[in-house]
């Protein structure tokens, strides 16, 4: 960071930006309210990753409600304030543990609406972490990201720097529909610059992390820093890689990545949950769709293991791409063309 | 089961809320539900109260503060929780009557739900009807303890059990739960006593009770019951009811009309695709 950091251009980890658009929501609009596990008290007071800090000194208990232990109740209640006119955030410490608040997202939440005719709003959204990285093992290290895209009726956001985390949960809050957003674990202690400004991130817009003309990298969270990272080694071999961060799932900007993918002609997709059924899938097929014809190599994947997030910290990083991995799944698709 | 539905929204103001169990109609049309939308929808027809997309087990009119029914056993749990929290935030004075039935009252939900709501005090009334079979399982083969309110103390709030075949006792009984809500003293648990004439659906053979344990139940039909009541107390005449009854009949006779002659939804992608996102 240099020394002459102008005050627009501070740096934030993604901990205190999405602390930073939690408290300026609340101010901007009464209805905004948190619930969920330790959001209020525990450690300095703001959760077990700081994400939630302070809000509950300025905002009170009635505001930051620290919830017991009760997923479904937590996922159920948020949904029935949206539809009576308030727009909950709730927090599900970890994603894992949405697999028990399952009926309230899926059933109840995302289908309202549409079940109703159109005739109700459901603005809530839906925080939690994901990801491997921190030897959290099985139950608390998945990304599942693609089971609420397989749902009609709610939106999901994957933020991987600081500045979108800000920007896009803004735009969570004041969206009309469930939002499902995705945080990943060991990115909060990421730094990254955010505006001192109000300023919002639309949902549908993805971000060319780096511009290339090789090939085109697709990746979320985790996998878009390490692409980076990867993209500075592979420039050393003379390849020259795009990558792409989607933002949010759903909406998908697949005209960016299309575009891309007509300018490289290549293309790789990456994240940390498992291959089987992942996202890169569906991100593959809707380029075969578009662009099967600009195509010089086959898409390949770069994601998690087919295998549960083992505790051991060497098998968990082999269980999760690597920039290694992003490396010799770049090389293959370009061999013989650079 | 016509008492549990009529009594309980007797009791509760306009802009109060409800979620109604699986099996809905009667909770939606005691709450100021439209027949001809409500039997729109039955027929999916684009007038319907969900422009044919919701289905009898969705039927909704969130103006009329009716939160839904709902598909899933007991998935109105969770919702109507969130709009006592929702009422409590906006210093409202509402309250929600979550009805679900003993089947529903095995769900975890409502362990979750009850407790929240207890311990933020919230004005909800969780409203069991026991209408003794959640589809043919005999709620006593079902549920451990044979006083369903005995449960109530574990979720740290009253437990009434009602004659859900006396509309009367149906109201008072639900009065009381939501004065208690809207003075900031939480939820209450009501245990109506009731039944189920006709089989679950169109195809139950209804193998798993006896013809006089139907008959015994409808001895003690709560219409009539309520009927006489009011005779009783000089409130109507006979004639009154009578007439009453007629009009009814007619009203539920143009709400089919209207139902059959209103146009299907437009069977296009624009239609199929709208009111998903806001």
């Amino acid at each position: 960071m240099s020394a002459a950091t102008a005050a627009t251009d501070r740096e934030l980890t993604i901990s205190r930006a999405l602390n930073e658009a939690l408290r300026e929501e609340m101010r901007r609009d009464p209805s905004v309210f948190l619930l969920g596990e330790e959001i209020g008290v525990w450690g300095a007071g703001g959760g077990i990753f700081g994400v939630t800090l302070n809000l509950i000194q300025e905002f009170g208990p009635e505001r930051v409600r620290d919830t017991p232990i009760s997923e479904e109740a937590i996922a159920g209640v948020a949904c029935g304030a949206a539809v009576t006119g308030m727009r909950p955030v709730a927090e599900i410490m970890y994603v894992d543990f949405t697999a028990l608040a399952m009926d309230p997202i899926v059933n109840q939440a995302a289908k309202l609406r549409y079940m109703f005719g159109g005739k109700a709003r459901v603005p809530m959204v839906l925080r939690a972490q994901e990801g491997a990285g921190r030897g959290n093992a099985a139950q608390h290290s998945q990304s599942l990201e693609a089971w609420f895209t397989h749902v009609p009726g709610s939106k999901v956001a994957v933020p991987s720097t600081p500045c979108d985390a800000k920007g896009l949960l803004k735009t969570a809050i004041r969206d009309d529909n469930p939002v499902i957003f995705l945080e990943h674990k060991a990115l909060y202690g990421t730094r990254g610059v955010v505006p001192e400004e109000e300023y919002l991130v639309p949902f549908g817009s993805a971000r060319i992390a780096r511009e290339g003309e090789h090939v085109t990298f697709v990746g979320i969270h985790t996998l878009v820093h390490r692409a980076l990272a990867a993209a500075d080694r592979l420039q050393s071999e003379g390849v020259s890689m795009e990558v792409i961060d989607p933002r949010t799932l759903v909406p998908l900007d697949i005209e960016t990545i299309v575009r891309s993918v007509r300018k490289t002609r290549r293309l790789v997709i990456g994240h940390e949950a498992v291959e089987r059924s992942g996202f890169a899938a569906e991100i593959a097929m809707q380029v075969m769709d578009r662009a099967f014809d600009y195509l010089d190599a086959p898409i390949r994947r770069v994601c998690g293991r087919n295998v549960p997030i083992p505790y051991n910290l060497g098998l968990e990083r082999l269980a999760i791409p690597q920039e290694e991995d992003i490396i010799t799944a770049v090389r293959e698709v370009v061999r013989g063309a650079v | 089961m016509e008492a549990c539905a009529v009594g309980a929204c007797s009791a509760l103001r306009p802009d109060d809320y409800i979620t109604a169990t699986h099996r809905g109609h009667g909770h939606c049309i005691a709450k100021g539900g439209r027949l001809a939308l409500m039997m729109s929808e039955l027929l999916g027809k684009a007038t319907g109260y969900c422009k044919g997309k919701g289905r009898s087990m969705q039927i909704a009119d969130v103006d009329a503060g009716i939160l839904g029914a709902n598909g899933i056993v007991g998935g109105g749990i969770g919702i109507a929780t969130g709009a006592a929290l929702s009422a409590r935030l906006r210093g409202a004075g509402q309250v929600c009557v979550c009805f679900f039935g003993d089947g529903g009252f095995n769900q975890g939900a409502l362990y979750e739900c009850a407790n929240l709501a207890a311990i933020w005090k919230l004005p909800v009334i969780y409203l069991c009807e026991n209408n003794k079979y959640a589809m043919s399982t005999p709620v006593a083969s079902a549920t451990a303890v044979a006083d369903l309110t005995a449960r109530a103390a574990a979720f740290g709030m009253p437990g009434i059990n009602v004659d859900g075949m006396d509309a009367i006792a149906m109201r008072e009984a639900v009065f009381e739960a939501a004065e208690r809500g809207r003075r900031g003293f939480g939820p209450s648990l009501v245990v109506a006593d009731t039944y189920r004439y006709e089989g679950h659906n169109v195809g139950d053979g209804q193998r798993y009770r006896s013809r006089d344990e139907v008959d015994q139940w409808r001895a003690s039909d709560p219409i009539g019951r309520f009927a006489e009541a009011c005779h009783r107390a000089g409130l109507v005449t006979e004639d009154d009811t009578n007439r009453i009854g007629a009009e009814v009949v007619t009203e539920l006779h143009a709400a089919v009309e209207f139902a059959h002659a209103s146009p299907e939804p437009t069977a296009d992608l624009a239609t199929l695709e709208d009111d998903l996102f806001a």
